[in-house]
């Protein structure tokens, strides 16, 4: 029932911002080594039984074939993991070092995770699609397994005996026997060792974790507490001055005129201009917003379609020719013919922004053709391979970095910012800070995907569904299945050639897809008679849905509830990258039908937990992110332009909106740990609808949910 | 330019900048203190928040002459040698961030929540934070850190 990750991850690249500019180039790792000086480096050959996140890519990237990640053990015991992922709120810094600390034996504050810069960590492929718990946290325990090992027999070679008497704890190797011990930082002391490890020693089963699987917090805290943290819009190295661009009048617009004489005679500034590329610098921002704001300029852009027209445009500009061919099993059409119930229905998504609180910034400075950009992008390698492209230098040529972001939501992928930042710092002869505005955030970065999806099932009067028919418009493949057990189906994304630019989001379309689809069994399990629990469980024979259906349901006693006009129970389940999830929304009708989500409980399965405080955390966060694109996020446009390109225009939930939030976590230790950034968020906008259907029978099929 | 006298978490300085340059500007570049964050520069979100004479303002809309000759505590100025303000502990112990870029506004609107309200309610937290958004939605624990953090205080 799993779909292979895999195909979802290579679904993901093609669709989303990232697929053309896929490539990898080896490490060099001689300066590496150099710079690290003694000690024992360990590195995981990508080839290896843990493997890298690469393997059956389709098309002609080139994927890494070396190393996937290294691990140092210096001579004073200190350890350095080296990782292309980034952490941007999503708490990897420390469950990472967690998985570590455990499978090393080192206290946890032994470690030091250095992330996301090009020059120093191995190729990544970049922190999306809720990879990093199952691929980079495997691959790290598995150096830090085969560095303990190292250790062992280094100890063992050094008291002449057998390494299987010896032990290993808190940063020491010890002979039980005769008690001799030696810390980590001996043993390593004056050596050079370089260890490739190529196939997986024993790992430590979850249940005999001590230090990964705990609640600890956040490795870094106290910077974040005390504003010490540097974000990339924080970097400010010597001679840095602010850069601004220079935005057209719509999209699709190209220069006319442009007129920047009273900004060129500013003190301090200058103005960039390389065909439609526009913009200025200045010492300071305040300075550089003012240069911005005398500049003159006439655009031209083609007329454009408006949001009141988006559903009608998506279903009429399939690009066929991209069209995944259907996912079919058996015959839906004879199906539904001897079907007791059938239904149709069309489901909407808007187009909603992730507004990360941090807008997109990079810090950019050349030495001769070479350039250092310090960015906030979930892609650091792509980020740089973009620089390359962009000033045609070699990719070797370009080290980012990505100092720990304010957060991303997978809005992220690209190097918009960095590109920009590195034309004005070239221009400039200065490293250029650029941070965009509230305003190019809402209107330049990419946008979750709108979508129409279109339904058609069938059931028996029993409420056993036997046919399931599901295409999607433009919002994209995933979670389109369905993980109910239906004999006939079939199943089909259509790829749009899309109005505005669009790109990755938290969960990518399984959001959408899981609206769609837990709207349309609450819907089915109402015109068979059954109750949208039970409905649920009897289609489905997969335990872990099974699980967290009932364990949401029991702590919300959905059972005893009944349903009233002003409140009333919703639910919706799911697996979406290996998490298994389900939620009850409970919500309040207020006087012109307005909804208020009083409760949401949420079960959530993803396998062994490596840190339950972490996690909680990200569940919660995704129930509330879940409810603004739920009930009140849309991007309005028109020819063109954003209409609401501001957080007083563009409502996101506030403390205001925040229900009682309980989660259960169903931790299974017998099973491997998987990513649980993105999918608490997809239960959520089906569980608000369905309820809203209980309190006041009436369906809403588009998101935002507006009663009527 | 004209020279503008402002006190910076105890500390006096003399800012050469426009009046009417914001306050937020002044404090990430002049001054270096970069725990002050830039969010929508539209008083929407609260990630610039400081205290201007202990009053939680957004400094991405106060300009620098209004700031004048007027007491400024930023998030870098809560530390009391080597101590941290009870809010930021509380912040901690309750892991009440994620990417945290938010935090430094939060943590100022709580403590001049709680500079006027020693044992604020759920109601009356909510009221007070509403004009700061997390967008990681930590607010359920933002909410129960400014509880731990009053309750604290009363003990003490």
């Amino acid at each position: 029932m799993d779909p292979d990750p895999d195909r979802e991850l290579a679904l993901e690249l093609e669709q989303h911002e990232a697929g053309s500019i896929l490539r990898c180039f080896e490490m060099e790792r001689r300066d590496f080594l150099k710079l690290l000086g003694g000690g024992i480096l360990v590195c995981m050959s990508a080839s290896s039984g843990a493997a890298q996140e690469s393997g059956r890519m389709p098309g002609s990237h080139e994927l890494p074939k070396d190393i996937a990640a290294w691990l140092h053990i210096a001579g004073d015991g200190h350890v350095t993991v080296f990782t292309g992922k980034v952490e941007m709120g999503q708490n990897i810094r420390t469950s990472l070092a967690q998985q570590v600390a455990e499978e090393l034996r080192v206290p946890l504050e032994s470690i030091s995770m250095v992330m996301g810069d090009t020059q120093t960590v191995p190729w990544d492929m970049g922190t999306f699609g809720s990879r990093t718990t199952p691929t980079m946290g495997p691959q790290l325990r598995t150096m830090a397994a085969a560095a303990r090992e190292t250790l062992l027999n280094q100890a063992a070679e050094q008291w002449k005996v057998d390494p299987s008497g010896l032990t290993a704890s808190d940063g020491r190797i010890t002979n039980p026997r005769t008690n001799q011990s030696l810390s980590y930082g001996e043993l390593t002391h004056g050596q050079k060792l370089v260890k490739v490890v190529e196939s997986a020693p024993g790992l430590t089963p979850a249940a005999q974790w001590k230090t990964a699987g705990q609640p600890l917090p956040k490795v870094d805290g106290r910077a974040f507490v005390t504003g010490q943290h540097h974000y990339p819009s924080d970097i400010d190295p010597p001679g840095m001055v602010s850069g601004k661009v220079l935005r057209p009048a719509a999209f699709r617009a190209t220069l006319v005129s442009l007129d920047d004489n009273a900004a060129r005679h500013q003190p301090g500034v200058a103005v960039v201009r390389d065909g439609d590329f526009v913009g200025v610098t200045a010492s300071d921002m305040w300075s550089a917003e003012q240069a911005l704001a005398a500049l003159k300029a006439q655009w031209k852009a083609p007329p454009q379609i408006s949001d009141r027209e988006l559903f009608g445009y998506l279903k009429a500009n399939t690009d066929k020719g991209e069209s995944e061919p259907p996912k079919v099993t058996g015959s839906v059409e004879k199906a539904l013919a001897a079907a007791d119930v059938r239904l149709s229905q069309s489901y909407t998504v808007a187009y909603i922004q992730h507004a990360p609180l941090e807008p997109r910034a990079a810090v950019a400075e050349w030495d001769g053709d070479r350039l250092t950009v310090w960015t906030g992008t979930q892609r650091p390698f792509a980020v740089r391979d973009e620089l390359a492209a962009a000033f045609h230098i070699p990719s070797q040529n370009v080290r980012v970095l990505v100092p720990d972001t304010g957060s991303a939501y997978g809005g992220k992928h690209t190097g918009d910012a960095a590109v920009e930042a590195a034309r004005l710092a070239r221009a400039a002869g200065k490293p250029v800070r650029l941070v965009w505005t509230r305003e190019e955030e809402f209107t330049w970065a990419y946008f979750r995907p709108a979508g129409v999806i279109e339904i058609r099932s069938g059931a028996q009067r029993d409420g056993t569904i036997t046919a399931w028919e599901c295409h999607n418009f433009n919002s994209g493949p995933s979670a389109i299945d369905t993980p109910y057990n239906v004999a006939n189906r079939h199943i089909q994304f259509h790829p749009v050639d899309a109005p505005l630019r669009q790109g990755s989001y938290r969960a990518l379309a399984a959001t959408a897809n899981h609206f769609a689809r837990e709207s349309h069994m609450d819907e089915l399990s109402h015109a068979t008679a059954k109750d949208p629990l039970e409905f649920r469980l009897k289609n489905t024979r997969n335990d872990r849905l099974r699980a967290v259906l009932e364990a949401a349901a029991e702590k919300a006693a959905w059972s005893r509830h009944k349903s009233t006009p002003e409140r009333a129970f919703g639910i919706a389940g799911g697996i979406e990258k290996g998490g298994h999830i389900a939620a009850v929304a409970e919500v309040e009708i207020g006087p012109q039908k307005s909804v208020r989500v009083v409760r949401v409980v949420e079960a959530f399965d993803c396998g062994a937990v490596v840190n339950p405080n972490g996690l909680r955390n990200q569940i919660a966060g995704a129930i509330m992110m879940g409810m603004g694109g739920a009930l009140f996020e849309a991007i309005r446009f028109d020819n063109g332009r954003i209409l609401n390109p501001r957080f007083s225009q563009y409502r996101v939930p506030r403390f205001s909106d925040m229900p009682q939030i309980e989660v259960v976590l169903v931790d299974r230790k017998d099973l491997p740990s998987a990513g649980a950034g993105e999918t608490p968020i997809v239960g959520i906008a089906p569980a608000i609808a369905n309820a809203i259907f209980a309190a006041t029978g009436e369906r809403l099929r588009s998101l935002p949910l507006r009663t009527a | 330019m004209q020279k503008t006298p402002i006190t910076v978490n105890d500390r006096q300085y003399q800012v050469t900048a426009p009046p009417e340059e914001p306050l937020l500007w002044v404090l990430r570049e002049s001054l270096q203190l970069t725990g002050t964050r830039y969010g929508c520069g539209e008083g929407q979100c609260g990630a610039c928040t400081v205290l201007l004479e202990e009053k939680a303002v957004r400094s991405c809309l106060t300009p620098l002459s209004s700031a004048a000759g007027k007491k400024i505590t930023t998030i870098e100025g809560l530390e009391q040698n080597g101590a941290l303000h009870p809010v930021q502990q509380a912040f901690l112990a309750e892991g009440a961030f994620q990417c945290g870029y938010c935090t430094s506004g939060m943590i100022l609107s709580a403590v001049a929540l709680l500079n006027g309200n020693r044992n604020p309610s759920d109601a009356e937290i909510v009221h007070a934070m509403n004009g700061n958004i997390c967008r990681c939605g930590t607010y359920p624990r933002i909410v129960a850190a400014i509880h731990r953090a009053a309750q604290g205080a009363q003990k003490a």
